[in-house]
Parts: structure tokens; sequence; C-alpha cells
């Protein structure tokens, strides 16, 4: 008897009648826009205008002491370059060789996780993860001692003959590890890792297992298998990896601070240093235009390249 | 040497079975496939015949046993390099290659350089020559399962292996499908074996049907063998509907048995006995549906004699177009299906009336009466992932 009563909504509508049909279908329309309102907010506020910030300053002229002023100066940019092209040259190649390097590491970690872990799947993808529960700085800093000088490591290798040919491709120097090209790849390697591997992951594993076999039954080999149907279905994952691993790497300074020596710094150091040593904001900023402008063009280049939106 | 070549795609297997941990998934098998047969392995999920075929392309290791293929032992070989093709379940088509490619893929792999004459005619037989440069998501699941069939036979395979090849397909489709795997199959002669859950497809297109249950070869035959001459109660309720009446041998007269169910006496010819036809033994009399005539009971003097009768009343009918269905009760046998065709329709045959079942003793089939009646009953729901 009293369950219907129960049942019932509870009547309390202190706005009188129900809202009309239409009203709550208008506001339905508008959810999405509220929605993406905080993020675009918090675009705007930092992102949009310390960009816009950023582009006058590096237009501007003038002293700490007398204050800078927008004097439409592109010159700067022009300097910027000329002057710092080495640095700039040596981010694209130890970015680019730790790129190369994570790939080689991370993928065929990718395909073991993805393909081969069974049960431990999970347990390696939070190992690969571990490392980020510590400061990055912390683990740069291990680096330190892992490649000291006399270390066993730099023992073991010199005892190997390897740094004799690191040293002859001039990314080591005699029997030091730290404080040269090679320790800055290595940091960079190490800390953009886990930035290959999982979207490596991602996309192996969204490989359906049966393609394999189909491959298989219809006369590749393995080793064909990987080259025919795993690798340019994984492309995805290779594209994204090499990206999310790149693009911060050559606008590091860190590894390059604490790993490297003067003979090392990349794009990144000079940023720094013209920020917070010199405390030329006008080429601090341009070099950060400059940095942002040719990621973006090889980007756009690889990207075609590659030919990924065929693939998704 | 021509007999070499007559049996070179025969499918031997012997003494061939799976286990994984505890749970055998296939029972010690012996088969024969014979060289350019339609063969079809028919059961429900989980019955071994997708482990069965997955033993045959090399995808799935035996645990004991072999498999020849003609005079060739290719237990051993992995499955790139037996000659055998595969028509996924799913098709597996490549995502990332075209049509074309993906039909190539075969040859290429065994260092075909020119492809584009045999791919082309390839895609022609299997009515895609338009499609070629599509990539698969392009295509309808019907035309994506004909370039599967195409990706496979393309490469001239001693023996062609479909895994559930309809099973994602509507209806409609299916049957058309049907028809065009069959006509394939008569016009390369390639030797077939067809997975399925679907009794209609295996009896529409198979020379032969392997019936499995439990990891073993329940019965094996030509389809209307199987179905007129089941010779397990899972093979009668599996293919088809069939009745089933508990009955007792009580004497033998020349070439059939006499049976005694309650109050009614059947005659079952001997040979079609598979149980004991020793006086006394139990037996399941069986017989189909659609070979039972319903008579009113007031007219019961008119059905001629030397018929197996029953008597019953109608529980349930359902017309259905070209039958009408039945349901009657019967104290030799609860719910008895009947179909009728809707030749001459007697308009007293309601629920509720009276009835007599009558029908030629030579479409009774004796079973052992010790086996589950229901076995095989419940296929409807089948998920085609088997």
């Amino acid at each position: 008897m009293t369950t219907p009563l129960a049942e019932a909504p509870p009547a309390k509508d202190p706005e009188g009648p129900a809202p009309a049909p239409r009203k709550p279908r208008r506001r339905g329309r508008l959810v999405p826009y509220w929605l993406l309102l905080p993020g675009i907010l918090w675009l705007i506020v930092f992102f949009a205008l310390p960009l816009v910030y950023q582009a006058s300053t590096s237009v501007q002229t003038g002293s700490l002491e007398e204050g800078f002023k927008v004097t439409w100066h592109f010159a700067t940019y022009w300097d910027a370059a000329t002057d710092y092209w080495p640095q700039f040259l040596r981010s694209v190649l130890y970015a680019g060789s730790a790129t190369v390097l994570c790939l080689l590491l991370g993928y065929p970690l990718a395909y073991l996780i993805a393909f081969r872990a069974g049960r431990w799947r999970n347990v390696i993808l939070v190992l690969v993860i571990a490392p980020f529960f510590t400061s990055f700085l912390i683990r740069t800093l291990a680096w330190k001692t892992i490649l000291a000088d006399g270390g066993p490591l730099v023992g073991a290798l010199n005892s190997l003959h390897v740094l004799d040919v690191t040293s002859w491709l001039g990314v080591t120097d005699g029997d030091r590890v730290l404080a040269t090209p090679l320790a800055v790849i290595c940091g960079l390697t190490y800390n953009f890792l886990p930035f290959m591997i999982l979207p490596l992951y991602t996309s192996l594993e969204r490989i359906d297992g049966r393609l394999h076999e189909a491959a298989g039954d219809l006369y590749a080999k393995p080793s064909t298998t990987f080259r025919k149907v795993t690798f340019p279905l994984s492309m995805p994952g290779v594209v994204s990896g090499t990206l999310l691993t790149f693009i911060p790497a050559a606008g590091d300074y860190v590894n390059a601070d604490l790993l490297g020596s003067t003979d090392t710094r990349m794009v990144g150091n000079v940023i720094q240093t013209q920020f917070l040593r010199v405390l030329d904001y006008p080429t601090a900023a341009a070099l950060s235009f400059i940095l942002m402008a040719a990621i973006l063009l090889m980007v756009t280049f690889y990207i075609r390249k590659s030919g990924t939106e065929d693939l998704v | 040497m021509t007999t070499a070549q007559e049996h070179g795609g025969d499918v031997r297997l012997t003494g061939i079975s799976k286990t994984y941990g505890s749970f055998t998934a296939v029972h010690p098998l012996d088969l024969t496939v014979p060289q350019g047969s339609f063969f079809a392995l028919l059961g429900a999920s989980g019955c071994g015949k997708t482990t069965t075929l997955r033993m045959i392309a090399g995808l799935e290791e035996p645990s004991s046993g072999t498999v020849h293929l003609g005079d060739q032992d290719v237990t051993a070989l992995p499955p790139y390099k037996r000659p055998v093709n595969t028509v996924f379940q799913s098709y597996a088509l490549f995502p990332h290659l075209d049509i074309f490619e993906n039909v190539a893929f075969g040859l290429r792999r065994r260092g075909i350089k020119s492809v584009k004459k045999q791919v082309g005619e390839m895609l022609d037989l299997v009515q895609l020559g338009e499609q070629a440069r599509k990539k698969p998501h392009q295509l309808s699941g019907g035309q994506q399962q004909r370039v599967a069939v195409a990706r496979a036979l393309i490469n001239h395979p001693k023996v062609l292996l479909l895994d559930e090849p309809l099973g994602a397909l509507d209806l409609k489709l299916r049957r058309q499908m049907q028809l065009e795997l069959k006509r394939i199959q008569t016009e390369v002669g390639i030797t077939f074996v067809h997975v399925t859950h679907d009794q209609e497809e295996a009896m529409t297109m198979a020379d032969t049907v392997a019936v499995m249950n439990g990891g073993r070869v329940e019965q094996l035959g030509a389809p209307a063998d199987l179905y007129e001459n089941p010779r397990t109660t899972f093979v009668a309720n599996f293919l088809g509907t069939s009745n089933f009446i508990e009955a007792e041998v009580a004497a033998r007269s020349g070439d059939d048995l006499i049976l005694k169910a309650g109050d009614c006496k059947l005659t079952l010819p001997t040979a079609r006995c598979t149980g004991p036809t020793a006086t006394g033994a139990k037996v399941l009399a069986g017989v189909r549906p659609e070979k039972i005539s319903l008579t009113h009971a007031d007219d019961a003097g008119r059905i001629p004699e030397g018929r197996n009768r029953i008597t019953g009343r109608i529980a349930d009918s359902s017309f259905i177009g070209v039958s009408t269905q039945y349901v009657i009760d019967s104290p030799a046998c609860d719910s008895f299906e009947v179909y009728a065709q809707n030749i001459e329709r007697d308009a007293r045959l309601t629920p509720g009336a009276e009835v007599v079942l009558h029908w030629n003793p030579a479409h009774t089939f004796g079973l052992d009466a010790a086996q589950d009646v229901e076995a095989g009953a419940s296929k409807v729901e089948e998920d085609a992932s088997a």
C-alpha cells in the first residue's frame, strides 16, 4: 500500500511547474562548451598569453636597468641563430641519437610486453613507469654516479676497449664518460625511454594476434611477418613515441647541465643561461621561438614522410 | 604415380589429440579427408572442431598423433611451411594493405614477382575486380569474406581450411556465400575443410560431415545419411529435431523388431537399430517430426494398416507458412513434435484435439537407451566463436 508513495519522485519543486521540454534540450546543447571552458581558460592563461608575451619580448630591446621596450627589433632572431647554431645542431643530434637509442631499446621491450609477457604484463608496465616515482633531477644525478670516472661501469667499458671505439667516434674523451656527449645522450635516452615504450606498447597491443597467424599461414616466416605486418601496423606508435621523445629531448637542458660539459651545451642550456644568468630576455625568447619553429618544421616533415595519417 | 597425385590432397589425422593442462580439447582422433572433398566439422562451441582445424593449419601443436597431407608428414612443420591456407573466422585481413596486396601476400612471400595477372584473375573469381585498391575496412562484411577466400585460394593450397567463415554475416548473405563457396570449391577442386556450428550450413555445403561433441567425432557421414540414420541422440538432436519414445524390445518379426512403449506397439527395422536388439532390451525409438502424419481421432479407422501409431492430444500448434508445427502430449512421450505440410489443413486439428500420430515404420530409428535423450538439443543460441 505504501510502496507507490515511497517510489514516487520527491515533490520538491519550489520553482513551480516542470520546465518546458524545450529548455533542458537547449541547455544540453551547450553542455559540451561548458565542459571545454575550464581547459580553454587554462590554455589561454598559461599557454596563449605567455606565448604572446614571449613573442613581444623577443622583439624588444633594452636592458634590465633601463627597462625593455618593443622596438620590433627582428635582428635579435638573426643574431641568436648565427651565434648559437652549434648548440641548435647539437640539440638536434643529441636528441636524435637519444630517440634512435630509445626506439632500439624500447621496441623489443614493448613487443615483449604486448605479446609475450602474459601475466607479467602489468608488472613490467609498472616497472617501466616506476622511475617517474623519483624526481627527474635525482635520476639524472644518479647517472653521474653511474658514469663517474674510475667507477665500475667506466672501468669495465675501458677494459673491454669500448671507450676506444667511442673516443674514436668523438662521443667520449679518453677514459672519461662523464662530461662527454655520450653521457648526455645516455641521460636523455634513459629519461625519455618510458615516453617511447608506452605509445609503442599501446599500438602493438592493439594488433590483432590473428594477423600474425594469417601471415604465417600465408608463408611468411616470423621475421617476414614482423617486417611486413607487425612493424607497419605499429607505425602510429613509432611516430608518436619518437615525437614524444625527440621534442622534449631537443629542448632539454638538465641532462647536458648535469652530465655534460661546456662542450656539450644544448640550446636549452643557452636559453636557460640567457634568461637566468645573462638576463638577456629578448635573445632567450628569440631562441625559444627558433627552437619551436624548427621542431614544428621537422615534425611536420616527419609525419608527412612516415605517412601515418594513412594508418589511423 | 597417379595414385600419389590423386591422394596428394588427402588430409590424414592419426591419433591426434590436444590437451591444455588438465582439459582435453580433442581426444585422440583418426580422420581422413579425401582429396577434393568438401568436409565439414560440425559441433557446438568448445567441441574441439576449431582446435582440430588449427592443428591441420599448424597454428596449434598436437599433444599427440600426426598430421599427413597426402604422403607428407607435416606434424612438425610450422604453418608457413605447410601447403594449406586458412580463411579465418574474422577474416584477419591486413588492415594496412589494400585488397590487391592482401591477395598477393602469399604469392609475394613465396618469391613470385609477377603477381598482377594471378591476383586480377582471383579477384575476378570472387567478383571483386573493381575493389582492388581499396582498404579492407572500406568493404562490406561479405566482400571482406570473399577477399579472405581469394587471399587463401590464390596460393593453390592442397587444402583450404575455413574457420566459421560465414559466422559474421547476416542470414541472407550467409546463404548466398554458402552457394558461392560451394561453386568455388567445385570450380577449383581443392579439398575444403570447413568448421561450423551451423548444421544447415554443414548440410548444404559439405559432402561429408563429422559431428563433433566433447572433443570426439560423434558420427561421420554424408549429410543425408547423418540425418536419416543418426547413431546417437546427440547427432539426432543436433542435426534437426527428433522425437524419442522410450521402448522395450518385445519380439522379433522377420527383419523388424516389435517394440512395446506403454500401450502401443511400434515396428522398427532391425537394420536401423544401433542399440541392443535382444528381447527385453531398452531402446529409444526415434522419428523425425516431418515424417509423422496427424489424423484426428475420429478418423482413426482410415489410417492404413502397418503404420506405427500412437495417440495423443495437441498441446500447441504454430503456423509458420509452409508448414504447421504441432506439439503433442502423448502417454508414450511428452511434447512430441510434428511438422505437417500445409496441403490439406484439417480445421479440427487445434490445441486440445485428440489425434493419432502415425508414420511409416521404415522412418523409425533405434538408439541405445543408455544415453541422454536431450543431448545436443539446446543448440539454438550458439555463439560463433566456437
